[in-house]
């Protein structure tokens, strides 16, 4: 009995070990992830997000490009019913398949235009800040200068401009009408600024640290310095703001769209939708009701998750 | 006997252009250093100590800074002539850097096995297994314990006598010819810095390479180098060998210093020496030797003209001061 106690407390003892108790320390990642997974709202931003993403892709093995296009004067502006079930538009179009393939577009253009604007963004950003002196000086002049037009008047003009007569493309077993280029560039063009203003002032910062005098001492070239030393120090604002400016082309599209200056018909995106729906606010809801829910729903979907990386990626938060 | 000069530094005068005015950092040092040689340069904060490391590095931003005149010859090459890109060969592979604050001289957000591997990455050309490889070696070598470990950890994973050893691993990947190690033992605890001290010692003497060690610890001093150079106000005021320093210095600058440091042997209840009054501001331009205004020898001279650095005793002891402290009168 005695003796049966004491090789138990041994083994109590020897699971204690010292191997054991040491768990792996959790990498920046892991951090990261963790943070982020306790953050209510930015999960549900994510799912929303998730099944928008499935319902505009998903949705083409069910309806077809031309379903989408399709008119049918016979049955313009009927209410949601079996055969159509978000109803169809003034020409007798199927909303529900314009919303799919539409969604894609919207989708398309936030996420590429977000690109474009990253590019523009970081590149002149990091080089004001890095380099300084005159070229910060000339960039920044530049920058204010793109800043202090109002974006949605530059957006208008530049959409009129540049909409003339560009060809039409082909992309994921898609032709899109190149008005969708047209948007894309326009609305990068004109949201850069933010980001660039972000990034130049984080390299501002960063570059004072000891660490990247210690890297250039170590023989670390300029290039180099800027993409593997100074822009992983930066990641978490440009991470969070790339987010929202995704959430802000998806939105700026569906304006110009609205105003009949953006993406043309018969491509659909939720932004054109609204624009026919205009004289029918009142007597047939379901046109501006299933793209304007989806445009809410992706931006609010967008704007959580940017929350709740804002929080989790920042190297200061306590929470674990 | 006497080995050739493996970096030989001239008159080199260092300047910042600032919103207050002009900032006379470094006026007019020359140094020599032979193979296998460490020397000490020792002073007080803000004499101009890193700036020259950093100058003769080509690590001085510019503008605003500006190195108004002078030369480092290494290799026969004059190290303020080459371009940048000659430059980020030279750094970590011939000339190699430690800093003060192991705290803040890695990157938080890259794994110690990232920044590691960048000296080979960059100078040596290997490939990524053969750089995981030798990692783990230097991590050996300079003490790190569980190295293939280590190298997936971040900084902020790693005491600071751990990071400071990583970053001596780090400078020393290449096998640098000169090793400049700015104030390395400054941050860490007096347990720790023995033991850097060690290791740096221990690395020289493997890799026959030469050290100049910044500090303005003379404790430091003695155990480690050969010839000390002690600069003041961006000059350098005295320089010999580091027994002839301490047995029988000749600048007055020098004397105080060394009145100033704690003694085992002297009763605890004294308050220690210090040097009255402080540096002197480099925003003027030096007119005179600058340590006139705290000196207790000074006379009329002092204030006109800068002493220049001559030999006043044998085994090639040079001090700046128009005063010889041995007889106490005027040269």
């Amino acid at each position: 009995m005695a003796e049966s106690t004491i090789s138990q407390s041994n083994q109590g003892i020897a699971s204690l070990a010292p191997d054991e108790l040491e768990t792996p320390p959790l990498t920046l990642g892991q951090l990261t992830w963790r943070r982020f997974r306790r953050h209510r709202m930015a999960i549900f931003g994510s799912v929303v997000l998730l099944l928008i993403i499935l319902y505009a892709f998903g949705g083409m093995l069910f309806f077809s490009e031309a379903d989408a296009n399709r008119t049918e004067t016979g049955a313009r502006l009927q209410a949601p019913s079996r055969e159509h079930l978000f109803g169809t538009d003034t020409i007798g179009r199927d909303i529900l398949a314009r919303t799919i393939y539409g969604g894609q577009i919207s989708l398309i253009i936030g996420l590429t235009a977000m690109l474009v604007e990253m590019v523009l963004g970081v590149t002149i950003g990091a080089m004001a800040g890095y380099f300084g002196g005159k070229l910060d000086s000339v960039l920044m002049r530049f920058t204010e200068a793109v800043l202090i037009i109002p974006q949605i008047f530059l957006l208008l003009v530049m959409a009129k401009y540049f909409a003339q007569s560009i060809p039409n493309i082909k992309l994921i077993g898609r032709t899109f009408s190149g008005s969708v280029l047209v948007i894309i560039f326009v609305i990068a063009i004109t949201s850069w600024p933010y980001l660039a203003r972000i990034v130049r002032s984080q390299f501002l910062s960063v570059k004072e640290n000891d660490f990247i005098l210690a890297a250039r001492a170590t023989g670390t070239s300029t290039r180099d310095i800027i993409f593997r030393h100074i822009l992983p120090n930066s990641t978490a604002p440009i991470i969070v703001s790339a987010t929202l400016s995704v959430a802000a082309a998806i939105t700026l599209e569906a304006y110009i769209s609205f105003l009949g200056l953006g993406v043309r018909p018969p491509t659909a995106t939720w932004g054109n939708m609204l624009e026919g729906a205009y004289n029918y606010v009142e007597s047939a809801w379901w046109l501006w009701f299933f793209p304007g829910l989806l445009i809410a729903l992706t931006v609010l979907g967008i704007n959580f998750l940017g929350d709740g990386l804002r929080d989790a990626l920042d190297p200061h938060s306590r929470a674990i | 006997m006497e080995s050739q000069n493996l970096l030989e530094v001239k008159d080199l005068r260092t300047r910042f252009h600032i919103a207050e005015g002009t900032v006379y950092a470094v006026n007019g040092v020359s140094l020599a250093l032979k193979e296998g040689e460490t020397i000490a340069v020792v002073g007080e904060s803000g004499c101009g100590k890193s700036v020259t490391m950093l100058s003769i590095l080509g690590l001085i931003p510019i503008p605003p800074g500006e190195i108004a005149s002078g030369e480092a010859l290494y290799q026969g090459r004059d190290l303020l002539k080459l371009t940048e890109s000659e430059m980020e060969h030279i750094r970590g592979k011939d000339v190699a850097m430690i800093f003060q604050d192991p705290m803040t001289a890695l990157n938080p957000v890259l794994s110690i096995g990232r920044q590691l591997g960048e000296p080979l990455r960059v100078h040596l050309d290997m490939d990524k297994p053969a750089i995981r490889q030798r990692s783990i070696e230097l991590l050996e070598q300079v003490g790190i314990p569980d190295p293939a470990h280590r190298l997936t950890e971040y900084p902020h994973q790693l005491s600071g006598g751990q990071r400071q050893r990583a970053m001596i691993a780090m400078s020393l990947a290449c096998f640098p010819s000169i090793l400049i190690a700015d104030e390395p033992t400054t941050a860490l605890d007096v347990t720790i810095q023995a033991q850097i001290v060690e290791l740096v010692q221990q690395f020289r003497e493997q890799m026959h390479m030469s050290v100049i060690w910044i500090t303005h610890d003379l404790g430091v001093v003695a155990e480690i180098a050969e010839r000390v150079l002690v600069m003041y106000a961006g000059f350098i005021v005295e320089e010999a060998l580091v027994d002839d320093l301490f047995e029988d210095p000749r600048h007055p600058y020098t004397l105080a210093l060394l009145a100033a440091l704690p003694r085992v042997d002297r009763r605890r209840d004294r308050r220690l020496n210090s040097i009255p009054g402080a540096p002197p501001n480099l925003l003027l331009e030096p007119k005179g030797c600058p340590f006139a205004a705290r000196c207790e020898l000074v006379f009329d001279r002092c204030r006109e003209e800068m002493p220049p650095l001559i030999q006043v005793a044998p085994n090639h002891h040079q001090a700046a001061c128009w005063f010889d402290v041995t007889t106490g009168k005027p040269r």
